[in-house]
C-alpha cells in the first residue's frame, strides 16, 4: 500500500529565512501524523507546500501518489484542508456555505443532501442551517470548518491548528471526531502547538526552526529522554531557573507553569545540590520530585541535544 | 489545461451575488452611490453662471449709458450690486469679494458713441478665471448686439459690416448639464467596475477565505471568471439605470441609436475588470487595493476630457491620453447621446476601447496565479 504523503528534503526559503528545511518523512494510510512544535517552527509552511498553496524551493511532496508541483488539480481533489484562521464564509448561512464547498467539489444532487445533513448532524447545527455563520460561536465554527473540509469525502485531511482558540471541551469533542475519521480510514495530518493534543496522534513530527528534530509515537519519545527529570516547587520561579541554569549538574532548567523542571545529570547530586543552591540565593525549596517527563519536556531536551534554542 | 466548469462558476458566481446583495452597505455602494453620485454631478457641477455680483461706474449717466447698463442686466447673466462715481469703490468690490465684475462707462460714452465709436471698461476678478472667462464672453457678446442695434437704428452697419452669429449645435444653450451628465455616466461606471472587481479578490485574502477556494478543484480562469462576471452583470445594470435617469431626468437628449452605447458599455466594463483584476494582483490588502485604484482613477478622469479639453493639452499628455479607457468611452457616450453618431464615425474609440481591455486582461490573467500561490 503506497503512503499517503511522502515528502523528501522539503525546503521552502523566503529570502535568506529558511522556513522548513530539507524536511523528509512518510505517512501512512489511516494515520494520525502530527505536527508538534512553536509558532515559527514551519508546521504552516509544510502543510503549505503539501496542500498546492506555496511552491517549495527544493525538494518533492507526494500527495495521494501524486506530484503536488506536477498533478495539483488531482491532488487538489483528494485533500480536505481547514486553515488555523477560520476560512469560511461569515456573511453566508450554514447552508450556503456547504453548498458552495459541495459545488466546488462536485458533490451534488442526493450526495450532496445526505453529505449536508451528515455535516450538520456532525456539528450540531441542525436547527442552524439558516443562520449566518458569523453568528456561530467559536466551536460551531470549526465543526463546521471541518464538516466542509471533509465533505467530499477526501482520503487524506490536512488540519493546521484546527482548535486554536477553541476551550477544552470542544477540543475533546473535535478529536473524537478525527478518530472517527482515522478509523473510518482518513489519513489526518493535523499539527497543533498544544502538547496534550500532541498525545492522540499515532505519530509525532516534532519541528524546530523549520528542521525535523523527532518522528516517532508519543510513548517512544517520552522513552528517548533518559536524562533524570526533576520537578521543582518553588517561590519565585523565574529566579530559581536563573540560579540554577549555569550549575553544573543542571543540563536544563525550564519553567512548566508555576513549576520548574530540572533536566539532570546525576538524580542523587541533583537533590542534594539544588535545595543548597536555592537557600543560598535566597528562595525556597517547596518540593523537588522525580517525575516521568511529559512531551513538552521531551522537546525542550531535543531541542538542547539539537545544540539550539526553541523559537517563540 | 482543463476546460472550466459551469458548475463550479455557477456556485461561485451565486455565491458572489449573495455577498454582494447582503451587505446593506454593499447593496448602498452599488445601486444608491451611483445615483446620487448623478444628481449631485446634475445639478451641483454647473460651470453656467447666472445673475453675476457686478458693480458699475457710470460716468457719463445719459440715456445712452443707462440703455447699455439695461441690456447687460436684460439678459439675467449679471446683477448690478452696487454703484458709484468713484473707481476706488470698484476695486473695495472686487477685493472683497462683493462683486466678480466690474463696468466702467466713461465720461463722455453717448456722445462720443454718437461720433461713431467709443469704449466701455470691464474688469474681472481673475483669481475664479473659471466664471471670469464665461462673463467675459456674454459681456462682449452683449456689447456687440448693443452695437449692432444702435447701427440698424442709424441705417448703417457699423465699421467692417460683419456680424458674428454663433449658434451652438448639440446643445443650442451651452449648458454644461447637458455637456456633462452623460460624461458622469462614464466615470461612475468605471469607478464601480474597479472597486468591486479589485476588492473581490483581496477581500477573500484578508479574510482567508482564499487558501480554502485555491486548495480545492476551483482553477485559476474559473476564480477570475466568477470574480467578474457578477461585476459586469451589476456594471450594466447601474448604467442602464442612470442612463435612463439623464435621459429622463435631466432632460439630456439621446440622439444616438441606445444599441451603440450598449456595445462601448460592454468594451468599457471590459477594461474596468482588467484594470481591477490587475490592481488584485498587485495588492494583499483592501488598503493597497483602494490606495492602486484611485492612483489609477484620478489621472484617467484628468485626462479622459471630462473636466479639461484634451485638445488644450501638452502633446505628451495628449498621447497619453489614448491609453486611457475612460478618454474613449466619454467621447463616444458624448457623441451617441448628443450628436446621434454612431459606429461609422465613432469605430477609431471601439477599436482603441477593445485593444485596451484585451491588453490589459491578458495582464491580468498572466499575473493571477504568481498573486494567488506564491
Amino acid at each position: 500500500m503506497p503512503d499517503a504523503v511522502s515528502v523528501r528534503s522539503l525546503t521552502r526559503r523566503f529570502g535568506d529565512f529558511v522556513a522548513v528545511d530539507r524536511v523528509s518523512f512518510d505517512v501512512a494510510e489511516g494515520e494520525i501524523f502530527g505536527f508538534l512544535g512553536p509558532n515559527g517552527a514551519g508546521k504552516t509552511t509544510t502543510i503549505k507546500m503539501l496542500t498546492g498553496l506555496l511552491r517549495p524551493t527544493e525538494g518533492q511532496a507526494i500527495v495521494a501518489g501524486h506530484d503536488v508541483a506536477r498533478e495539483v488539480a488531482i491532488v487538489k481533489r483528494n485533500l480536505g484542508y481547514m486553515s488555523q484562521q477560520f476560512s469560511l464564509y461569515a456573511d453566508l448561512t450554514v447552508e450556503e456555505n456547504i453548498r458552495l464547498f459541495g459545488g466546488l467539489y462536485g458533490v451534488t444532487g442526493a450526495r450532496l443532501t445526505a453529505r449536508r445533513d451528515w455535516i450538520l448532524e456532525m456539528a450540531g447545527l441542525s436547527h442552524h442551517r439558516t443562520r449566518l455563520t458569523a453568528e456561530l460561536s467559536l466551536g460551531w465554527k470549526q465543526r463546521l470548518a471541518l464538516g466542509c473540509a471533509v465533505l467530499h469525502e477526501p482520503p487524506i485531511l490536512f488540519l493546521d491548528e484546527p482548535t486554536s482558540g477553541v476551550d477544552p471541551v470542544s477540543r475533546r469533542n473535535f478529536w473524537d471526531l478525527i478518530y472517527d475519521f482515522a478509523e473510518a480510514g482518513t489519513t489526518v495530518f493535523v499539527s497543533t502547538h498544544y502538547m496534550e493534543e500532541a498525545e492522540y496522534c499515532h505519530r509525532l513530527a516534532l519541528m524546530n526552526r523549520g528542521r525535523l528534530i523527532a518522528l516517532d509515537r508519543p510513548d517512544r519519545l517520552r522513552g528517548a529522554v533518559q536524562e533524570p527529570l526533576l520537578e521543582l516547587r518553588t517561590d519565585n520561579p523565574a529566579r530559581a531557573v536563573e540560579a540554577l541554569r549555569e550549575h553544573p549538574v543542571v543540563l536544563e532548567a525550564a519553567m512548566f507553569g508555576r513549576a520548574v523542571h530540572l533536566l539532570v545529570r546525576d538524580r542523587d547530586r541533583a537533590m542534594d545540590e539544588v535545595p543548597r543552591v536555592l537557600r543560598s540565593a535566597g528562595l525556597a525549596c517547596e518540593a523537588l520530585e522525580v517525575i516521568p517527563p511529559s512531551l513538552e519536556d521531551v522537546f525542550v531536551a531535543l531541542v538542547r541535544r539539537e545544540g539550539g534554542a526553541p523559537v517563540g | 489545461m482543463t476546460l472550466p466548469s459551469p458548475m463550479r462558476i455557477r456556485e461561485m458566481v451565486r455565491k458572489e451575488f449573495r455577498q454582494l446583495f447582503r451587505d446593506p452597505r454593499t447593496r448602498a455602494v452599488i445601486f444608491v452611490a451611483p445615483v446620487i453620485q448623478l444628481l449631485m454631478f446634475g445639478y451641483a457641477v454647473n460651470t453656467d453662471i447666472r445673475e453675476t455680483a457686478t458693480f458699475l461706474i457710470d460716468h457719463d449717466r445719459t440715456l445712452e449709458s443707462r440703455k447699455l447698463v439695461d441690456a447687460f442686466r436684460a439678459t439675467g447673466y449679471f446683477e448690478v450690486v452696487g454703484r458709484s462715481e468713484r473707481p476706488l469703490d470698484l476695486v473695495r468690490a472686487l477685493d472683497h469679494g462683493d462683486a466678480l465684475v466690474g463696468i466702467e462707462i466713461p465720461k463722455g460714452f453717448a456722445r462720443d458713441l454718437a461720433a461713431g465709436g467709443t469704449s466701455i471698461q470691464l474688469i474681472l476678478d481673475g483669481a475664479e478665471s473659471n466664471s471670469a472667462t464665461v462673463a467675459q464672453g456674454y459681456a462682449q457678446r452683449i456689447v456687440q448686439r448693443f452695437a449692432l442695434e444702435r447701427a440698424r437704428q442709424r441705417g448703417a452697419l457699423p465699421s467692417g459690416g460683419i456680424e458674428l452669429r454663433t449658434r451652438a449645435w448639440y446643445n443650442p444653450n451651452l449648458e454644461s448639464r447637458v455637456y456633462n451628465v452623460p460624461a458622469v455616466v462614464g466615470v461612475i461606471i468605471m469607478l464601480m467596475c474597479l472597486l468591486l472587481t479589485s476588492l473581490a479578490v483581496v477581500r477573500e485574502r484578508e479574510f482567508g477565505t482564499l487558501d480554502q477556494l485555491v486548495v480545492s478543484p476551483l482553477t485559476h480562469q474559473e476564480l477570475m471568471l466568477s470574480k467578474t462576471l457578477p461585476v459586469a452583470v451589476v456594471g450594466v445594470i447601474d448604467l442602464t439605470a442612470i442612463a435612463l435617469i439623464a435621459v429622463f431626468w435631466f432632460d439630456i437628449p439621446i440622439r444616438g441609436f441606445p444599441p451603440t452605447l450598449f456595445l462601448a458599455a460592454l468594451l468599457y466594463i471590459l477594461s474596468g475588470l482588467a484594470v481591477g483584476l490587475l490592481i488584485s494582483t498587485i495588492s494583499r490588502t483592501q488598503q493597497e487595493a483602494f490606495m492602486s485604484m484611485f492612483l489609477f482613477l484620478q489621472p484617467a478622469i484628468i485626462l479622459s476630457g471630462f473636466f479639461y479639453p484634451i485638445e488644450s493639452m501638452p502633446s505628451v499628455f495628449r498621447w497619453v491620453t489614448l491609453l486611457n479607457p475612460v478618454r474613449h468611452f466619454l467621447e463616444i457616450i458624448r457623441a451617441v447621446f448628443l450628436k446621434g453618431e454612431g459606429l461609422a464615425t465613432l469605430w477609431p474609440q471601439y477599436v482603441a476601447l477593445a485593444i485596451i481591455a484585451v491588453a490589459v486582461l491578458r495582464l491580468a490573467v498572466a499575473r493571477f496565479p504568481k498573486s494567488i500561490a506564491a
